[in-house]
Formats: structure tokens, sequence, C-alpha cells
């Protein structure tokens, strides 16, 4: 029986860059994203010409843009860190979004063959997830796989897929203690799976390599306070998992990982990583307790309406561990009022086209 | 990473016999397995001799040992339940346990897949059932676990029990198995990985360890269709006692992993005859699920013994009105933790 192609989603789908270097690396990429639709968010200094290789459809914001966009809300968009890839989320118009590093490149599977890792996510999303049973052949809707004996049959509709979460071959997403005790260690493990992770269970979100469905999660994809003024680094796409693993939890929608593997190039400066993220190390160990026992109330039925929610309720528990947590709270607020703002509900939504390159 | 030792001795390999010739299934086996010691039970309905060839470690039990131990009692032991038969009477605290219609898998290699060493892995590392790990076993050779994993959660927790996979004939109910009898399970997957607590799984009862000594007694042989059959297609006594495992796992705060090892399973029966026969417990799984998912055990059950006990009067309360099996798996789990207990004392 002949496999079903996958959907392109052209016009569905934008591709979200941050970047502060270059956009070599898409040369790699051009026969997989030559097709879609690039948003490229240019952190640092915006006076720096990012160069576009030849024929990608893109648009480019850099920090001026940002101010200009959204005015005194462009607070809560980041600033000399990759969290700023969340203001390409918030203009974009479509319905799916993939977010992938400058310093990815296309990964090879065990057969020698180039993964494109964009067409994976786009079948992960595409297919249901499973987040009330485990099953232990993993993702059932994948050719040659099912549901195993014992799995019940009212849960085997499943539920849809709000974000696809890819792996990383060479460089792992470990953080700064474990590259420092392990500078050689790569991954060289192939694992061949896709999986739901179970409801009431939360992840470690790593950006590098991430889709998601837009329409479903959006909001909830804000990337918080990092980088310039702020305490913290490398715990963006962290927050952004933890709150978007429990929205979805509440929404009944499912969160994959597994493949797609991208190649990662470049491992940054363990030394610099570790002044990032030391604070980070011991806020988790509250953090973590605060998104393991949050409920959402049943009227909370938007994402918007979880969100807001939760940055009440992140201000309340979590202000005595830093004031840190009152500023973010506050900018998940702004975050959302931007949100809003520049993606209204109704008529007025419909089909805007893309921005303009520069 | 420390490097697992454990002796040969601390291990036993329990096999059902559902067949009388183990000669092909236990010379495949015979590089594995003949380290340790085997324990052989009978299925009490099997007519005629076992053949076993010569050169293994073994103990065998047939349907006279068991009336022996056993007495007069609700606990069958037949069909795919005598294996049960064999926990009892292992005094080690690693069991191993494999269907006989299992061979060993191969890898990519072509080498030899060891199920005893990964599943003997898998029970002594730790467990990560509180936070879900991207990388999946932190343990193994390789990996670590990611950024954004809290570090005081990366010591994790024994490992109460290890579920392995199938290539070849796949754990599919008769249902899904009969809709696609071409189907085969050919994707190798390189991953051992914790199922989070609070999380439920259909456990497959084909290729599995565990920890005797902490979740021994869960392992439950009280659930059985009325036309239970001697193909897994019929049964689901290892989803019940998986279901009742996975729960005291999570009370005692143990781990149950799943993933690799993989076994070779060879073709048995037939689906569709299977699915006409018996699909009862097909249906019976929706009762349950919605059970299991709000148990709640009291403060007082430490071990698993006592957790088992609590799950006997909860389905007995809360299952037992909805169909006499029910009532039935209640009581015969009483039965199961007096003799559990009796055999142990002796």
């Amino acid at each position: 029986m002949a496999a079903p192609s996958t959907p392109l989603l052209k016009d569905e789908l934008d591709i979200v860059i941050p970047t502060i270097r270059n956009l070599d690396f898409l040369e790699m990429w051009r026969p997989f994203f030559e097709q879609y639709h690039l948003i490229i968010v240019q952190d640092g200094d915006p006076s720096k010409v990012i160069k576009v290789p030849e024929g990608f459809d893109y648009e480019l914001y850099n920090r001026n843009d940002i101010n200009r966009i959204l005015g005194p809300k462009a607070s809560c968009i980041s600033f000399k860190d990759s969290a700023c890839r969340c203001f390409g989320y918030m203009v974009s118009k479509k319905k799916y979004i993939y977010t992938i590093d400058d310093d990815c490149f296309v990964a090879k599977d065990p057969s020698g063959k180039d993964i494109n890792a964009l067409q994976q996510h786009i079948e992960n999303l595409l297919s249901p997830s499973t987040p009330l049973f485990f099953n232990t052949l993993y993702d059932p809707y994948r050719e040659g796989a099912d549901f195993v004996r014992g799995y019940p049959f009212s849960l085997r509709e499943g539920v849809p897929t709000a974000v696809s979460h890819g792996l990383w071959l060479n460089i792992p997403d470990y953080d700064a203690p474990t590259q420092l005790v392990k500078p050689r260690e790569r991954n060289t493990r192939y694992v061949d799976a896709v999986m739901t992770i179970p409801k009431g269970t939360i992840f470690p979100m790593c950006g590098m390599n991430l889709g998601f469905n837009r329409d479903l999660i959006g909001p909830a994809m804000y990337f918080g306070l990092m980088g310039d003024g702020q305490p913290i680094g490398r715990y963006d796409d962290m927050w952004a998992g933890w709150c978007t693993k429990v929205i979805c939890d509440h929404l009944n929608l499912g969160v994959k990982t597994g493949l797609p593997y991208i190649w990662h190039s470049k491992a940054s400066n363990p030394f610099v990583n570790l002044k990032k993220e030391y604070k980070g190390i011991y806020w988790q160990e509250e953090i973590i307790p605060f998104f393991q026992a949050v409920t959402l109330p049943k009227e909370c039925t938007t994402v918007q309406q979880c969100y807001l929610e939760l940055a009440k309720q992140v201000k309340a528990k979590l202000s005595a561990t830093d004031p840190y947590f009152t500023k973010l709270a506050d900018a998940m607020v702004t975050w959302i009022e931007a949100w809003d703002e520049l993606n209204p509900t109704g008529d007025v939504a419909a089909k805007l086209p893309n921005g303009a390159a520069k | 990473m420390s490097n697992i030792s454990i002796k040969d001795d601390e291990v036993d390999i329990v096999i059902g016999a559902l067949e009388p010739d183990l000669t092909y299934f236990l010379e495949e086996w015979r590089p594995v397995f003949s380290r340790f010691h085997l324990i052989i039970v009978k299925d009490p309905d099997l007519k005629g001799e076992l053949k076993i060839p010569e050169g293994f470690n073994l103990n065998i039990y047939t349907k006279s040992d068991i009336d022996r131990v056993v007495g007069s009692s609700p606990i069958s032991f037949s069909g795919y339940s005598c294996r049960y038969f064999g926990y009892l009477m292992s005094r080690k605290k690693y069991i191993i346990s494999i269907d006989d219609d299992c061979i060993p898998a191969r890898d990519s290699k072509g080498g030899l897949i060891d199920a005893v060493a990964q599943h003997i892995t898998n029970l002594t590392t730790p467990a990560t059932p509180f936070f879900f790990n991207t990388l999946y076993d932190p343990y193994c050779e390789g990996a670590d676990f990611v950024r954004g994993y809290p570090f005081s959660l990366r010591t994790g927790v024994d490992c109460g029990l290890s579920s392995g996979l199938w290539l070849n004939l796949a754990d599919y109910d008769a249902p899904t198995q009969a809709l696609k009898p071409e189907n085969r399970n050919s994707r190798y997957v390189d991953a051992v990985l914790t199922v989070p607590a609070g999380t439920m799984m259909p456990l497959s009862g084909i290729n599995i360890g565990f920890n005797s000594e902490l979740v021994g007694p869960a392992l439950v042989p009280a659930f059985r269709l009325a036309k239970e059959g001697k193909f897994r297609w019929e049964t689901v006594e290892d989803i019940w006692s998986g279901m009742c495992v996975k729960v005291v796992c999570d009370h005692l705060k143990l781990g149950v992993k799943s993933g690799k090892p993989y076994v070779w399973r060879k073709e048995r029966g037939s689906a569709i005859e299977s699915l006409k026969k018996e699909w009862e417990g097909v249906k019976l799984m929706e009762e349950v699920i919605p059970f299991f998912q709000s148990i709640r055990f009291s403060e007082e059950a430490k071990t698993a013994e006592d957790c088992v006990a609590e799950i006997a009067s909860l389905v007995k309360e809360q299952l037992g009105p909805l169909n006499p099996m029910f009532a039935r798996a209640a009581d015969t789990t009483v039965e199961w933790i007096k003799l559990w207990k009796r055999v142990r004392a002796q």
C-alpha cells in the first residue's frame, strides 16, 4: 500500500528564524524551505544588515521594527536573546509555525538519506496525539505502527496535536554544568520514534527545532524575558514549554516529541551559558512544582484566558522566589495584549497578506 | 556512571510452557539463558511430556506441583497464567519472563540481542517518572538529562518493572491484527524510557522483567476472561496485572520502563479466529481504565502487598457490581496475597 503523501502546507506555514549572525545555514535547507515564507527576527544591532540568500520569500524584523510595531508593548520582547523569535509568531498570519535555530542543519537518517525535518513536523501536527494513555509502540498513527493490545478503543481517536518537538543529532541540548562535565559527548543515537507526552507530565521544550499549530496554541508560545537587562537566559523555550504544556493539558491538546532530527552544529560556550542559566538552575526547583500543581479553572476555554490566568498565578506564587517573576507575569499579560492587537478575531483578521521583505 | 554488576544468581528466568516442545525456543535462547537459573511452568491444561534440551540449570513445575502448593483455590494458573506460579516459587530478586513463542531478535548489524541483559540494565538503573527527558533514558551511554531538567530529580527512583517490545508479530489486539493481517513490526526504536507517573499504559506480558522484592505481589493472576484462550489475542490477564503494577509503582514512587529490549515474536494462531472466539476483553477495558486512573491508595499502603490488598477491595466495591468477572478478580486477588504470604513464609 503506497504511503499517502504529506501535504506541503506552503501557504499555511511560516518558518520563523531568529538570528544575530547570518543566514548561511539556509543554503543547506533550500530544497526543503524554498517554497515557504520565512519570518526573520533579527536580534542585536538593528543597523547591521542580515543578508538573506537569494530566492527565499521572507519578511525581516529588527529591533527598530519591533519597537515601531508594538510601541510600549515591545518591552515584552527580549533583546540579545533568541527569545525574540516569539515576535515572529505574533506577526505571522499562518496556521502553522516551524522555528529553527541558525546553527541547525539537515541531518541524515541511518540509511544516509537527508531528513526533511519540516515534512515530519507537518506529519506530526496533522495526525492526532494520544496524551490520555501511553502507547508502547509510540505514535500509533505512523506508517507501520498501531495501538497495542489493551489500548482502550474509546481513546483511539486521539486529540488534536498542538506541538511537535523535534530533536538534535551531534551537539545535544545539555545545560551548562553537563556541557562542562561532558564536553565531548555527541548525540549519535537515532531514535526512530514520535510519541505523545502524556497528560499531566511536563517536559523541557527546546526551541531549536519546533513546530506548532498557531491557531491552537500560538498565544502560549511566549518565550519570556531573557537576555539584555534580565537576570536569566537560556530558559526562554523552557518557560514557553511549561506554560504550553499545562494549557494543552487543560484544553485537551497534544504535544509530540521525537522525530525529526536536525544536525546541531555549534556548541555554545559553556562558561557563558553557566552565567546565563545560573539563576534558572535554582529557580527551576521552585518553578517545576509550581507548574506541576497548576490548575486552570473550567471557565478558561481559550488559550488567552488560560495564559492570563497562568500569569496571575505566576505573580501570586513565584514572586516570592524572585521579583523577576513579577516582571515576567506582567510581560505575559503585555504579550497577550499585543497578540490580540495584532491578531484580532473576527472579519478583520481574515487573510491579511504576508509582510513585505526589506 | 557506575557499572552495573549483579550476580547471575540474583536472576530467575520464568517461562510458561504453552506448547510441550521447548527445544527450538531454548536452543535459540541458549546463548542468553544458559548462565541463569530457569523456572519452567507447564500449563496445567497441556497434555503430554515437556521436551527440554540438556544443559540448562532449571526447575520444572507441572499441574501436580501447582495443586500441591496451591491446594484448592479460586486462582487459575491455566494458560498464560501458569507463569505466575513461577513468580510465586522464585526466590530471586529479579525475574525475567518471555513468552515461549519468542526468540532473540537481531540488531541492525545482525547481532543477537541479549534481552535478559537489557532487562537487567533497565531494572538496575534509576527510573525518572516525575519529569520527561526528551533524550529518553538519561543513564545510558551517550545520553544525559537535557537542559531544563531539574537537578533535584536527576537521582531518579528504583525501577520496579521493565516492559520490552516485539519485532515481527507486535502485540496488537485481535481486531487490529485482523484488519491488517500483513502488518509486521519492523521498526527498531533504540530507546528505553520511563513511563511517567500518573500515566496508564497497556502492559504486555510477552517480554518483561521485574524486581520481585519491590513489586512481586502486584503481578496478579486475577483477571480471566470467560473464554480465555491459549493465544495472547484471547487474553487480557497481563493487561490487568500491568495496570495493578503501574498504580502500585506510582504510589510507591517506583518506576516502570518501556522500550528495549526487543524479542522476535513468531507467527502463531489467527487473529480472525481469535476475534470470532473472544473479544470481550476489548470491551471490558473500557470499564477498567477510568477505575485505575482514579485509584488512590491510603497512606498506610507502604508495600506492594498493602497496595494490592487495597486494589482488591476497591475492585470489589466499584467494579464488582458491573460484571461478575470483576468480583471474581477481587476475590482471586485476596487469595493471591494469602498464597504469596504463605509460600514466602515457608
